[in-house]
């Protein structure tokens, strides 16, 4: 039996749990004639939690320990002389007598598999019928646990809400644990990275070469992993191209939409502005790589730019940007909107025409708002990946040219980590030092931003 | 009264006068330059927009067309070597095993369209000659004509987009009378193939509605619980501190780091199996808690306290007063929020990528734990593909991806447009 069976079992039970608490609570009230504490809802939940709980728990548990417990069994078969020396390929032994066991493949390799697939087929079945029947007792052995409890003056009611509360407070501990697991998983790779590569030299270098040398003798593979052209290419296509767009565009946008437009207008335009930031980084990277970087290459070779590349900066810069600006656009909104009445009333009444108003009042008061929203929509530029993957080069040129290819932080990631290799590498552990990078960079960011707002919004308030 | 004292001594200002008056017609022009130049950028984010859409249609929407190819094949005088008894019965394809399908096509095709006429068929053209044949087991003691897809190379200039020399062969083909275009409905139930002519997406459609399934089974209950907890119960300490300031910088953490965390977690650590929609859920599922936390906790913030109030006052204990109060009250605004961040999952590509979601998968995934791929992946993998043929199904994946997303995305307006109280 799979353990989803037996997980729908336990469910099953605990529902028919459920309606034995609840009809043996109402019964209980009714010969009684006394008002009863809780519900008799609450009393048939409070029966199924004792009913299902222990059992899933210790499914959980059984689940994770039993496949040990299988392997030590199986091994424990093999002749002392037979046992192979080391342990992958104890391992790959196993692996085989599993693949039998279970019917996944049809002959093995090794012939010691062959024997020692009938125990292992032995010993997991055990486990399993073993594990089904322990979960059984406790099913039957927390219903009637929670049945013997069902009283008129029993307390269900407050016994459930405590697990509830116990439910609601682990919901809310996973966006913690995420945290943590983001920061721990790339802490450890980067130090293990670190460890081979001096981090100055990660941090200061500018040649960026990933590819080691397998042999000592090879050509072309100098492992270099200085990430300063990376870094370059990230912040020239992200926070640079990208903004040259953006940020005219949105901010002229935005104060278009709130200070001019017809109501009417506002309300179709905002939405289809918003269908910009809604469509997948995906789809962008195919129109920068398809469309876009064709048209840049042969406006600069025809005004006779040399080595154009079809892969520029350009190109991912300005879609990137045009993904960007309802970001923009919306941020720049918010703190246009958050600048009192007051101040724009006052400057109309001045006789400052609306455009003198908007250019010399709104927006150099809403300007920490729009900045912080600038930063924003930075941190969201360098984090961007497909259309980078897509449409920038894999070259890592510390150049200022927009029309040549450069590479990024986040082109990088994907290029170290999908190729094929062993992972403790310091080509895919390279991959992990510069994802950390990335997210103490765009943390930093978010962390200035939203204090910039906070400050501006207070301000006003 | 200072200013009256300084001002009596100077000449009143001439609003008519021609420099007042040049100088008020220069503010109105640049006025007026300034709201052109709002109206401009608004109209070129539109123009861009349309330009993005339109490219994508104009390129797709061939890709749901294919050309297909009449072919003349005589069973009989061919090697079909097939148990007819056999081919009728449920196990059809499996008696054809052993024919050579692919054989007798190919010399059927050089038989009528000369030599070299193979080439003018797509490399997948003898299964819908199986299929045929399983179809009607009659077809194979006689001679028929079987429509069949062309290749790429015919497909392309059948549209107008081909070589020269495969365009007279197009030309010939159809005075011929032995063409034609029909909807490509193995575009939308086949799965991927190195062969763009019989390529399609059922495969990687699967794959997503399977991530998504797993995304939301996730997310939308530990979110929405999540979201409960911080907006009605959380103490005011240091704890719920640390979580709200997590939540909030999780949102904002760029998607290819939960794509790292993936990797070192789920399938280094817990030895999933690479590339399963059930990795690519757990993934999403992280990247998507944050979104659905936050319009959550914006849902429930706004139902009025009155209700909450009401409800305590009549002997409600607090779990009842949200379950049975708040909570359906929020529940338009919680979904808007999810259907949102479900969409945004849907689009993601990078994540999927960094747990090994760019294999080349042939067939649909049977469950959560079988190799997959996924529809913006499978866009991300064809745009690579050197085949030109390629060019027109990659538009036409992102345009059944447009069109999931709008949809959704229309869904989630309607909602909200429809559910909104103002209290």
């Amino acid at each position: 039996m799979s353990s989803i069976v037996i997980l729908f079992l336990v469910v099953g039970l605990g529902a028919i749990a459920w309606a034995v608490g609840r009809g043996r609570a109402s019964l209980l009230q009714r010969q009684s004639g006394a008002r009863s504490h809780s519900l008799p809802n609450y009393h048939g939940w409070y029966v199924a939690l004792w009913a299902a709980l222990p059992a899933l728990l210790f499914l959980l548990v059984w689940n994770n320990v039993t496949p040990a417990l299988v392997v030590d069994r199986t091994l424990a078969a093999v002749p002392a002389a037979e046992m192979p020396a080391t342990p992958m390929e104890r391992g790959a032994l196993i692996a085989e007598a599993r693949g039998l066991a279970t019917g996944a493949i049809q002959g093995a390799f090794n012939p010691l598999a062959e024997t020692l697939a009938p125990v292992y087929r032995e010993a997991a079945r055990f486990y399993a019928i073993a594990g089904t029947a322990l979960a059984a007792i406790l099913v039957f052995a927390g219903a009637v646990y929670g049945l013997s409890r069902v009283k008129p003056d029993f307390r269900a009611r407050t016994r459930v809400e405590r697990v509830v509360m116990l439910l609601l407070l682990l919901a809310s501990l996973i966006a913690i644990v995420t945290t943590i697991g983001i920061v721990l998983s790339l802490l450890f790779e980067s130090l293990r990275f670190f460890s081979r590569v001096s981090p100055i030299e990660f941090l200061f270098g500018t040649t960026w070469s990933p590819q080691t040398a397998i042999r000592a003798d090879q050509v072309g593979s100098s492992g270099a992993f200085g990430a300063v052209p990376l870094f370059w290419g990230t912040i020239f296509i992200g926070a640079i191209i990208a903004m040259f767009v953006a940020i005219p565009l949105g901010l002229m946008s935005a104060i278009y939409l709130t200070q001019y437009a017809r109501p009417r207008t506002r309300r179709i335009m905002k939405p289809l502005l918003e269908i910009l930031a809604g469509v997948p980084t995906v789809v962008y990277g195919y129109f920068a790589a398809l469309t876009v970087a064709p048209l840049l290459r042969d406006l600069a070779v025809s005004i006779g730019i040399p080595n154009a590349s079809s892969e520029s900066a350009l190109a991912a810069g300005l879609v990137m940007g045009v993904m960007i600006i309802p970001f923009v656009s919306s941020m720049a909104d918010d703190s246009i909107a958050a600048v009192p009445q007051a101040m724009r009333d006052g400057s109309l009444a001045m006789g400052a025409t609306q455009s003198e108003t908007i250019r010399k009042v709104l927006v150099p008061a809403a300007l920490p708002g729009v900045v912080g929203g600038v930063l924003l929509a930075v941190s969201r530029a360098i984090g961007e990946t497909m259309i980078v993957v897509m449409a920038a080069g894999l070259a890592a040129n510390l150049t200022a040219n927009p029309f040549a290819s450069v590479t990024t932080v986040t082109t990088q990631i994907v290029q170290l980590l999908t190729g094929d290799q062993e992972f403790d590498s310091a080509k895919t552990l390279a991959a992990f030092a510069l994802g950390l990078v990335l997210f103490v960079v765009t943390l930093l960011l978010n962390i200035v931003a939203l204090r910039i707002v906070k400050k501006y919004r207070e301000a006003y308030e | 009264m200072n200013s009256t004292v300084t001002q009596s001594g100077r000449v009143p200002t001439d609003w008519k006068s021609s420099a007042m008056q040049a100088r008020i017609r220069r503010r109105y022009r640049s006025e007026r330059g300034f709201r052109l130049a709002g109206l401009a950028a608004v109209s070129l984010s539109g123009l861009l927009l349309a330009f993005l859409l339109v490219t994508m249609a104009m390129n797709g929407a061939s890709g749901f067309l294919r050309t297909e190819i009449k072919l003349p094949i005589d069973f009989a005088d061919s090697a079909l070597i097939v148990d007819q008894q056999a081919l009728a019965g449920p196990n059809g394809m499996a008696a054809l095993a052993g024919a050579d399908i692919g054989g007798i096509t190919a010399t059927a095709a050089d038989e009528a369209f000369g030599e070299g006429g193979a080439r003018l068929l797509s490399d997948g053209a003898w299964l819908s000659v199986s299929r045929a044949l399983v179809a009607d087991p009659a077809l194979a003691s006689g001679r028929t004509e079987i429509w069949l897809p062309a290749s790429t190379a015919i497909d392309l200039a059948a549209k107008e987009k081909g070589a020269p020399a495969a365009e007279a062969r197009v030309a010939q083909l159809k005075q011929a009378g032995a063409l034609r275009t029909s909807f490509n409905l193995g575009f939308l139930t086949g799965s991927d193939a190195t062969d763009p002519t019989v390529s399609g997406i059922w495969g990687a459609l699967k794959g997503s509605l399977l991530t998504m399934f797993v995304t939301m089974a996730l997310a939308f209950p530990i979110g929405v619980l999540a979201a409960v907890y911080l907006e009605e119960y959380a103490p005011r300490n240091g704890w719920t501190d640390l979580i709200e300031v997590s939540i909030n910088n999780l949102a904002a953490v760029p998607s290819i780091i939960f794509g790292l965390l993936g990797l070192a977690v789920f399938i280094n650590t817990f030895h999933m199996p690479r590339s399963a929609p059930i990795v690519g859920g757990l993934t999403l599922a992280l990247m998507t808690l944050p979104v659905i936390v936050i319009s959550g906790r914006n849902a429930i913030k706004a139902v009025p306290p009155s209700i909450r109030d009401a409800a305590l006052g009549i002997g409600a204990s607090p779990v009842q007063v949200v379950f049975h109060h708040v909570l359906p009250l929020a529940l338009p605004g919680i979904l808007t929020g999810t259907i949102i961040g479900m969409a945004r999952a849907l689009g993601e590509t990078a994540p999927l990528l960094m747990i090994g979601m760019r294999a080349f998968i042939a067939a649909p995934p049977d469950g959560i734990n079988s190799p997959a791929s996924v529809l913006p992946v499978q866009i991300f993998l064809w745009s690579d593909e050197v085949s030109r043929g390629f060019v027109e199904k990659t538009s036409a994946a992102i345009i059944v991806l447009l069109v999931f997303l709008l949809s959704m995305n229309a869904v989630a307006i309607y909602l909200r447009n429809k559910f909104e109280q103002r209290w």
